[in-house]
């Protein structure tokens, strides 16, 4: 360990993600953007069912009450059924963003445990499982959900939460793994190995810490991917039509006709909030894709020669697979993928 | 054995993972699915009950394994079993009917998408900092709108408010579907709507990706020798850069395809448009076990062919490629 405090001050200027003081000036705009659009959200998730004007749920029985635009006492209009909108709109963030963080979450660590596991045992494994990774890639998620959740008796929160997370994985484990591969070749940890460190604390201590940014982004992929599949499986009727969520408000809103009825104000506000909470996401990831590689930045360090913006070259390795020899089964395994097209490797054991 | 070859194994595992996905879940579910089925449809023969049990593997018809291969032989035939909610039609009758629509509409508007959106991200990615970087928080705004949401949007604006485009329907009420012209001209028209809001909301993601690889590619050392030679702007941009950054960019089409389908499915709803979408939505809302199953299995096979085209198209693009399979 006496040697991993050097290398790790080398690392971190070459992945550029300690937060030192001024962070907040260093971040890109879009990133700024995203974080103050996201936290909005979380602050109305946090406060916003506290301070519903009327329970979502009820259904004022008097015909005046019904399909109202938005006014004084209903801020967003009415429902058909006479149902306050806002109250509706400050529920349904609250548990969407809720069943986003939570899928993120676990589906992320699931990327993290099976493409750090992959990358480690190498071969033949490793193999198998970007193999078995590849497939779901594959398997269009949607469709498979439909089916998956069309079979519990009541489709609650909790089942659409184990299901998501256990599809939403491939993507993230599929960077994690050719990360790890790229980072287990690294002196510092052929280093920890020397001195005797066991396997699973090089990867906990050693590796995970030098992929926090890459985790970040496939976190903030996975939540943008969960609460898209929630909101569009609720607006098929897939979910618990009882509770609030930005997905059952466009189902109602949908299914009693709101379009043709020209009550905008039934199905725009949530729409408008799945929108602005995944443009938050993407402008999010966009952020931390720039901190990595600043060659996707904004002009602000470019010069204009000959009509032509040139900027510094690029001081960041850009995340690239490294090819390795593979042997036996392994390589017959890693024929099938798409990658192994383009492995140069291979194109010279063909001639 | 050649690339093509084996990716063709490689789908054909993965048809085989979801055809057996397919098989398992019914039968873990707890509980007898027939008879909360036949309680939910009392019109039902009582003959159905037969062909549900064997569907869903209840009432004991054979050993699992003899389930199986009895259950992969059908799909073999195309033979998916029978629709509750249209009794007696053949799930495969109308899967034939809806999937034409679904393939002309979603396919032509992914096409041209991802064609447009790839041209649109070459030119923003070249002159990077440029007019078009400016447009990007819009675009990424785009991105982030569910399918069926800019649908309803759009129908509000260009059906409810302004009465340009029809508000559903594949094609005018008193058209019988054929090979005439009023009614194909009918049905493009019908689809306008729709594959507007494909094409809108997912370019911006084409754009994206490629503006991104052509960023990296144009700072190669071969992009810059081929400027220094003093070659045409656009011969460098079309020749050099773009041509390698479309690899990586036809490998990104090739993973998005099956979520550009899915919004695309939900996206039929709100148009009601008579495509696999529709036909999904009304199978959910009726338990349709059989038909929701089959429409899985058709989507997953349906992305697994287009997974397959884009690598040929890969092979032909890629040199490399090329000279590797004529040494195989």
């Amino acid at each position: 360990m006496t040697i991993a405090p050097a290398i790790s001050t080398e690392l971190t200027a070459v992945t550029q993600e300690a937060p030192q003081p001024g962070w907040w000036r260093r971040l890109p705009t879009k990133a700024k953007v995203g974080v103050v659009l996201f936290g909005l959200f979380v602050l109305t998730a946090i406060i916003g069912p506290l301070v519903t004007p009327y329970d979502p749920s009820y259904q004022n029985p008097s015909p005046s009450a019904s399909m109202n635009p938005p006014n004084a006492a209903h801020l967003l209009g009415t429902t058909q059924s006479g149902q306050d909108v806002l109250s509706q709109l400050l529920v349904g963030i609250r548990l969407t963003l809720e069943l986003g963080l939570i899928v993120g979450a676990v589906a992320t660590a699931l990327a993290v445990i099976v493409g750090v596991t992959s990358a480690f045992l190498g071969g033949f494994w490793d193999e198998l499982l970007s193999l078995i990774t590849n497939v779901f890639l594959v398997i269009p998620a949607l469709p498979l959900l439909i089916v998956l959740l069309g079979y519990f008796p009541n489709r609650g929160e909790a089942p659409t939460i184990i299901v998501l997370a256990l599809l939403g994985w491939p993507w993230g484990a599929r960077v994690m793994r050719a990360q790890t591969l790229a980072i287990r070749n690294r002196d510092f940890v052929a280093a920890s190995r020397e001195t005797g460190e066991r396997t699973w604390r090089i990867i906990t201590f050693e590796i995970v810490p030098n992929e926090v940014s890459l985790i970040a982004a496939s976190f903030v992929n996975t939540v943008l991917y969960a609460i898209g599949a929630s909101v569009a499986l609720a607006f098929i009727g897939v979910a618990d039509l009882n509770s609030w969520s930005l997905g059952t408000m466009l189902y109602w809103a949908q299914s009693q006709q709101a379009l043709q009825l020209g009550a905008w104000w039934w199905f725009v506000p949530p729409g408008l909030a799945v929108a602005l909470m995944g443009t938050a996401l993407v402008l999010l990831n966009t952020g931390i894709d720039e901190l990595g590689n600043p060659r996707l930045r904004d002009a602000s360090s470019a010069s204009r020669i000959a009509g032509r913006w040139l900027r510094p070259a690029d001081p960041t390795p850009v995340l690239s697979e490294v090819s390795y020899r593979r042997k036996g089964l392994a390589s017959f395994l890693h024929s099938f993928s798409r990658s192994s097209l383009l492995d140069n490797a291979e194109a010279g054991e063909g001639r | 054995m050649s690339f093509i070859v084996r990716r063709l194994i490689f789908y054909v595992v993965a048809a085989w993972v979801a055809l057996t996905i397919n098989f398992f879940i019914p039968r873990l579910v707890p509980g007898n699915a027939v008879e909360s089925i036949m309680a939910k449809f009392p019109n039902l023969q009582p003959s159905a009950y037969r062909a549900l049990e064997a569907l869903l593997g209840v009432g004991n018809p054979g050993s699992l394994w003899h389930q199986y291969w009895a259950y992969l032989a059908d799909i073999s035939h195309l033979d998916f079993g029978t629709s509750v909610s249209e009794y007696p039609a053949q799930v495969s009758t109308l899967l034939g009917e809806a999937l034409p629509w679904t393939i002309i509409l979603v396919g032509t508007a992914t096409v041209i998408a991802f064609l447009v959106g790839t041209a649109l991200g070459i030119a923003a990615g070249w002159r990077h900092g440029g007019g078009l970087d400016r447009v990007l928080p819009g675009l990424m705004f785009l991105q982030a709108i569910p399918y069926f949401f800019f649908a309803l949007i759009l129908l509000e604006l260009f059906a409810v408010k302004v009465h340009v485009f029809p508000i559903a329907q594949g094609y005018s009420q008193g058209l019988i579907p054929g090979w005439n012209g009023a009614f194909i001209s009918s049905a493009i028209y019908h689809s306008l709507l729709p594959a507007l809001t494909i094409v809108l909301t997912s370019i911006a993601g084409w754009m994206l990706q490629m503006r991104n690889v052509m960023i990296t590619t144009t700072g190669e050392d071969y992009v810059v020798a081929a400027q220094a030679k003093g070659l045409h702007n656009r011969r460098v941009v079309l020749t050099y850069a773009a041509r390698n950054a479309i690899l990586p960019q036809l490998q990104g089409f090739g993973l998005a395809i099956g979520f550009v389908v899915s919004g695309a499915l939900v996206m039929e709803i709100v148009f009601s448009y008579p495509g696999i979408g529709l036909l999904l939505i009304n199978s959910v809302s009726s338990n349709d076990y059989a038909l929701t199953q089959a429409i899985f299995l058709v989507i997953t096979f349906a992305v697994l062919l287009a997974n397959l085209i884009v690598d040929v198209i890969i092979v032909f693009v890629d040199p490399r490629a090329r000279a590797r399979e004529a040494t195989r």
